[in-house]
Order: C-alpha cells, then structure tokens, then sequence
C-alpha cells in the first residue's frame, strides 16, 4: 500500500481504539480522581459490559439493532450497580485505604474473571453490529494528469467504525457537562477536592463514593459495548484494557480528565500507526517507555498538578 | 433420622456388605463385560484439555470427541478386558501449565498414558516432561514438532497428520489453480512457523513464490492493521489463524478487500467453531478451504463419516445436534477418536497390563503401518510411520458454494509424504 492511504488507515484504526480507550481511562481517572482508589478490577468491569452485551442481545433474539441499543443501556447499568454494590460491600469496609484497596480490588478481579468463566464461558462471542457497511474511500494525487482521486486497494473503514469513534466524543462531552455544570459534578469535584471538608458541609461523600465507582465501571462497560460488535465478548478481554488504560491515566495525569482524554488520543493514536508501520509490539513497548519517562521526568503527568 | 444423623441399623448394614461384596467380586451387571480379564481396574487415560484459554473452543468439542470414542470403546468390551476412564485435566491452554498436568496424571492419577493436547506451544512445553516420568503422551496437534526430531520417544502423533505434510499436499493444488504470488497470514507462534516455513517452501517447488509473511500473535483482537502488509501483486491470499478472535480476523479480512478480493485459500483453523454463514463472512463465498475432515456432510458421504456424527452428537452442517448454533471444530477433533482406537490397538498388541508395560506399548505403536478407513479411522485411511511417530493421511480441499464447504480435491497419503528427519525407534526408553 502507498503511504499516505496506508497512513490513513492507520490513523482511522488508531481513532477507533483511541475513542474506546478515552471512555476506559476516563472510568478508572474519575474513580482515581475522586476516591483514590487505584481499581485493579477495571479491565474486568470492561470485560463484564461486553458479556452482559452479548447476554441481553441473545436473550431479546430480536433485530440487530434493537438488541444492540437495549445493550447500550443495560450492560453500563447493570455493571454500574453491581461496581456500586463491590463499592459497600468492599471498599468501604477496608475504609478506602490506598494499599487495601489494591489487594481487594485485585481480589474482584479474580472473583469477576471467574464467575464469568464458570457461567459464559471460555468461548469467544460475537454481537452484531446494529448496521455495518464498508465504506471504501478515496484518496487524492497530484498526478500526470494534475489532481487526480482514486481508490486505493484495502484503504476502507465501516460505517460502524465511524459510529462508535463519534458516540464515544458523544458521551465524553457529556460527562464534561455533568461534572461541571450539574450539582452531582459539584459534589463530585468538592470531594475529589477534600472529602472531609466536603462532608462537613453536608456531602453524603459515603454516597457520591458508590456513585463514582458506579460511574467508572459503567464507563468502561460503555466503552465494551461499544466495541463487542467489532470484536467479541471473551472472558479474558479485560486485560490489555486495563493495561492501557493505566498507561493513559500515569500519562494524562491521575485523575486529570483532560489529560485522559489527551493521552487516549496519543496512546490509541500512536499504537494504530506504529502497529501499522512496524508491528503493535513494538507500539506496546513504547507506550511503556513514554509511561516510563512520564514517571522519571513529570510524575504528575501532562496535566496533572503536582502534589504538595 | 429425624433427628438429622444418619442413623444405621443392621439391616441397612447387612444391605451395604451385601452390596459391597457383590460388585467386589464383580457379579453385578454393569461390570460384566469386563469380568474375564486379570485385573479389571479400569485403563486410565489422562486428556490434557484446552477448556479454558485461548483454546477453549478446540477442548471443549475434543471432549465430545473422546466421551463418544470411550464410550464406545467400552461398549465394545473395553481395553483387554478392561474398562477404560477418562481423566480430564485442564492445561489452560498454557505450556507451563501442560507440562504440570502431565505430573499430575502419571502420580496423582496414575494414568497409563496421557492423550489430546492440540496447541503446539502447549505440546512443545509438556512433552519433555513426559519423556522423563516415561509417560506415554498421545498428541492431536498437527505440528511438526513431533516428525522433526524435537521431542523424545514417548511423545506420538499417530491420529492427526503434521502441518508440513498438509501443506506439501495443499501446494499444488494452489500453484495449478489459484496463483503463484501468494502473501501468508498466520499465527505467530510454533504452528503458524511450520506453516510459514514448509509451505515458503512447497510453493517455491512448484514454480511460486510466497510474497509476504505476516505473522499475528494468537491473543490479538483487531486484526485490520495488519493488512495494508499484504502488496498489491498478491495472487493469493493463504491465511491460517487460531484463538478466540478467529471470527474477527476473517471478517475484518473480507472488509478490507471489499468487492476486490484476490484469490483466497485458508486453513478451515481461521473457522473451526464458527459458523460459515456468520454475518460479514458472505465474502467467503467461492474461496478455498483446507480441510482435515469435510466439516459439512458430503454427497458421498461414507457411512463411518455418518455414524462417527451421530456418536459425537455432531449434524450434517458440523454443529451440535443439541443447538445449531454451537459449531464443532469438525477438522480437527476426529483425531481424538482415532488416537483413542490406535490406543486400544496398541495395548491389545502389547498385552498392555499396567504402567510397567508403557515402553512395550509404544513399541506396539512404533510397529503400525497402514490403517484402512473404518470406524476406528472414519476421516480416511491412514499410514503410520514409526520411526518418526507421525502419522499420514488424506486431505481435503474444499470451495464455499452457496454457503456451504464442497469438497474439491482429496489429496493422496503420498501427496504429503516427506522423507524421514529422525528416527525415534534408536533412543533408548
């Protein structure tokens, strides 16, 4: 393939993992952000969304698309309550303390891994995408005969590919609205800023906590809905999500959402174009070298604030 | 028993002795068969199975494939007399692993032999292990780990051929009729090598030459970047593909080309246990398939093809009889019923008694030759050949035509014969 069609290429399919990973990050950032809670668990709450996808589009057996919106909605809830639940049930009896909380959240891991296993299945399942056409496009050169557009061979995406990189800037503005502009985001903010002073001003910070850790595991849910019809639901998903999405938030600066969002498009961007050009181990490798020398030189992050 | 303890009276007592000593000296019905031979302690056969991991799919139906050969296997009266026992262990498709569940079976369990593992790393990392517990290990892998000299003399392939014999046999097949410019796409570990290295080298005799390799690790999940490799004088398109993102993989395969497709022939390996007729896959249409054992039932059909279905539980399109859906890895798990009755025949020869009797039985094995098409060996004929503990057989090409595998071309036993790299008959035991 030429090299700017072959660019082109790339950098579609480096958006379309970048738009999941903005969504993935964003979930673990926010619950970093706001509870300090580092959630090891976060790549299974991503592997439970596309599960939970796959069970509620096999169980309505109706239209693709019907299916698929009723997945949009149900699998994010129904991971956010039960995140919400593992909030009271665990975090909150080790008191969100910042060691105890890795191991417990290691724990559900485990126990998430697991249950899927034992009840799923290992077995690779595919949803449906809810409309998927190939769309072959374009390319231009200055040619002989002046400007001239052609097709190349292979230069492709799908119009579901395209959907979901816009439904995830979709809901990434949403969430900016309602953190900065709703009285939940104030509260939010307030105990992200300093719990106890927010609670003696009456923030039921017990609460906004389950909210939050709901909010992050439903994002991630979101983000594997999303991507199941392109990929399938498989009970060991969640790592490689997990792995990058830890990657994007050292990177953006823990709990920075800004920085999220900058560091998903770097990261996604990036392992698109240099898996292309060279080979995705090699965009792994760097990835971790960048996280590596974010660590050494500005361990706050891109955007994050130095911590006093 | 009100009270929630279990209380015994002597005549329940007298009931159990009763009981006990009956199946004791083995009088009771279901033991019958099995009565007349010395000891009538079951034969135990460990299965090394994928159930979890990335080959998840291939363990679960090689589990339906060997449940059906034991069970008929007992039917018929059993190992020399005795009755044989399936001890499931599972590898997490994880050489590591493998190479702990082969230590299990030979002390745990006591397992006579161990049988069924199919990923090649998982082989690769389990066998030395049992050349040293001298456990005879039965492997339904088709990589030619075990016919090129690298494992030992208790590690055999009797019930599946190797890569290197079915794409020596595939080659010219696709030379004549699909292209000499071929761009290989395969699994980037041990067996998608052997694919790489011995077909590289069966096109080249046969006037081709391939033009790319690319190479994708088997846990990959979005498989569109890889293809912008593939060069634009691509004739044929060759790909082989394992793990659980295989539907993806030829999906993605047909978006990229569109309505531009070059010719393409694949290993039925990138859709064992997927359904042709997946959405997205409509492309297939009039491509070419490797196939180990015809997936769909053919227009001539043998009767041992029909009867090894029913057995499995498996219909004439290779999905579960139980759910349409549920689609086997019909190519490759036959090699799970053959191995099995290789393995009765072998201990048969060797008047197998227990483990003391392993290095006999695999010289039992060493001595087969040629087993002819039966319903020990429905997917076709086979010769053995026991210096390189490798078996040979026939293989199968087929076309998608209106959503269904057609058999094209049925490649020969001598078609995939190569000359022998080892022979593993000069070790000592």
């Amino acid at each position: 393939m030429e090299f700017g069609p072959h660019l082109m290429l790339a950098a579609l399919e480096g958006a379309v993992t970048a738009a999941i990973l903005a969504l993935t990050a964003m979930g673990l950032s926010i619950v970093f952000g706001v509870m300090r809670v580092v959630n090891v668990a976060h790549g299974e709450f991503y592997m439970l969304g596309a599960v939970l996808a796959w069970w509620v589009a096999t169980v309505l057996g109706t239209h693709p698309a019907i299916g698929f919106v009723a997945a949009l909605i149900i699998a994010p809830a129904l991971v956010g309550g039960i995140a919400m639940v593992a909030d009271r049930l665990v975090l909150k009896r080790v008191a969100y303390d910042a060691d105890r909380t890795i191991v417990a959240t290691i724990g559900m891991l485990y126990i998430i891994q697991q249950t899927t296993l034992m009840t799923f299945g290992p077995d690779a399942r595919p949803v449906e995408p809810p409309f998927n056409t190939r769309l072959a496009l374009p390319w231009f050169e200055w040619g002989e005969n002046g400007f001239a557009m052609f097709w190349p061979w292979g230069l492709s995406t799908t119009s579901y590919k395209l959907f979901v990189i816009a439904a995830a800037a979709v809901v990434l503005v949403a969430l900016w609205l309602v953190i900065t502009r709703t009285k939940a985001g104030l509260l939010m903010r307030a105990t992200q800023q300093d719990s106890e002073t927010a609670q003696a001003f009456g923030v039921p910070v017990g609460r906004v906590y389950s909210l939050v850790f709901g909010l992050g595991a439903g994002l991630a849910a979101l983000g594997a809905v999303l991507v199941v019809p392109i990929q399938q639901a498989h009970y060991l998903m969640g790592h490689d999500p997990l792995l990058l999405s830890f990657i994007v938030v050292i990177i953006g600066g823990l709990g920075s959402l800004p920085g999220t969002v900058i560091a998903a498009l770097l990261i996604g961007m990036s392992d698109g174009i240099i898996s292309v050009f060279f080979s995705p181990t090699l965009a792994k490798i760097i990835a971790t070298l960048l996280v590596a020398l974010v660590l050494v030189f500005r361990p706050q992050g891109l955007m994050g604030r130095a911590q006093t | 028993m009100s009270n929630g303890k279990t209380q015994i009276n002597r005549r329940t007592a007298l009931k159990g002795l009763g009981a006990g000593t009956l199946a004791a000296s083995g009088v009771l019905p279901g033991s019958l068969g099995f009565a007349q031979a010395q000891s009538s302690a079951p034969i135990k056969i460990g299965f090394q199975k994928h159930a979890t991991g990335i080959g998840a799919a291939y363990g679960r139906w090689y589990d339906a494939t060997t449940t059906a050969a034991v069970a008929r296997i007992n039917d018929m009266g059993g190992i020399n007399g005795r009755p044989v026992e399936i001890v499931t262990e599972d590898d997490g498709t994880d050489p590591k692993r493998g190479a702990e569940v082969l230590e299990k079976f030979a002390t745990q369990h006591n397992c006579d032999v161990a049988f069924g593992t199919l990923f090649s790393h998982v082989v690769i990392g389990s066998a030395p292990r049992a050349g040293e517990l001298k456990l005879p290990y039965f492997v339904v892998s088709e990589g030619h780990h075990v016919a090129s000299g690298m494992l030992n003399r208790y590690t055999l392939q009797p019930g599946i051929t190797d890569v290197k014999s079915q794409v020596k046999s595939m080659a010219p097949f696709v030379g004549d009729n699909l292209g000499k410019k071929v761009t290989m796409i395969y699994p980037d570990f041990a067996f998608g090598h052997d694919h790489r290295d011995f077909f590289s080298e069966a096109i080249e005799a046969q006037g081709g030459e391939v033009v790319a390799k690319i190479a994708i690790p088997p846990t990959e999940t979005s498989f569109t970047r890889y293809f912008p490799n593939i060069p634009r004088e691509t004739e044929v398109v060759y790909h082989v593909m394992v793990g659980p993102g295989v539907l993806t993989f030829v999906k993605e395969l047909g978006e990229f080309f569109g309505p531009s497709r070059p010719e393409i022939f694949g290993f039925i390996d990138s859709l064992e246990a997927v359904s042709i007729n997946s959405p997205g896959l409509e492309f297939l249409e009039g491509t070419y398939f490797w196939e180990g054992n015809p997936r769909h039932a053919q227009a001539n059909q043998t009767e041992f093809d029909k009867a090894y279905r029913e057995a499995v539980g498996v219909d004439e399109m290779g999905a579960s009889t139980a759910d349409a859906k549920d689609v086997s890895t019909y190519a490759h798990m036959f090699g799970c019923w053959e191995t099995l009755n290789i393995i009765k025949a072998g201990m048969e020869s060797a008047h197998y008694q227990g483990p003391g009797d392993r290095a006999k039985l695999i010289e039992a094995v060493e001595a087969m030759t040629d087993m002819p098409e039966s319903m020990d060996h429905p997917q076709g004929p086979k010769r053995f050949n026991g210096k390189t503990h490798q078996t040979f057989g026939v293989q199968y090409i087929s076309k998608v035509e209106n959503g269904k595998l057609v058999v094209q071309h049925t490649a020969s036993i001598e078609d995939g014969m190569y000359e022998d790299e080892v022979d593993y008959t000069t070790q000592s035991f």
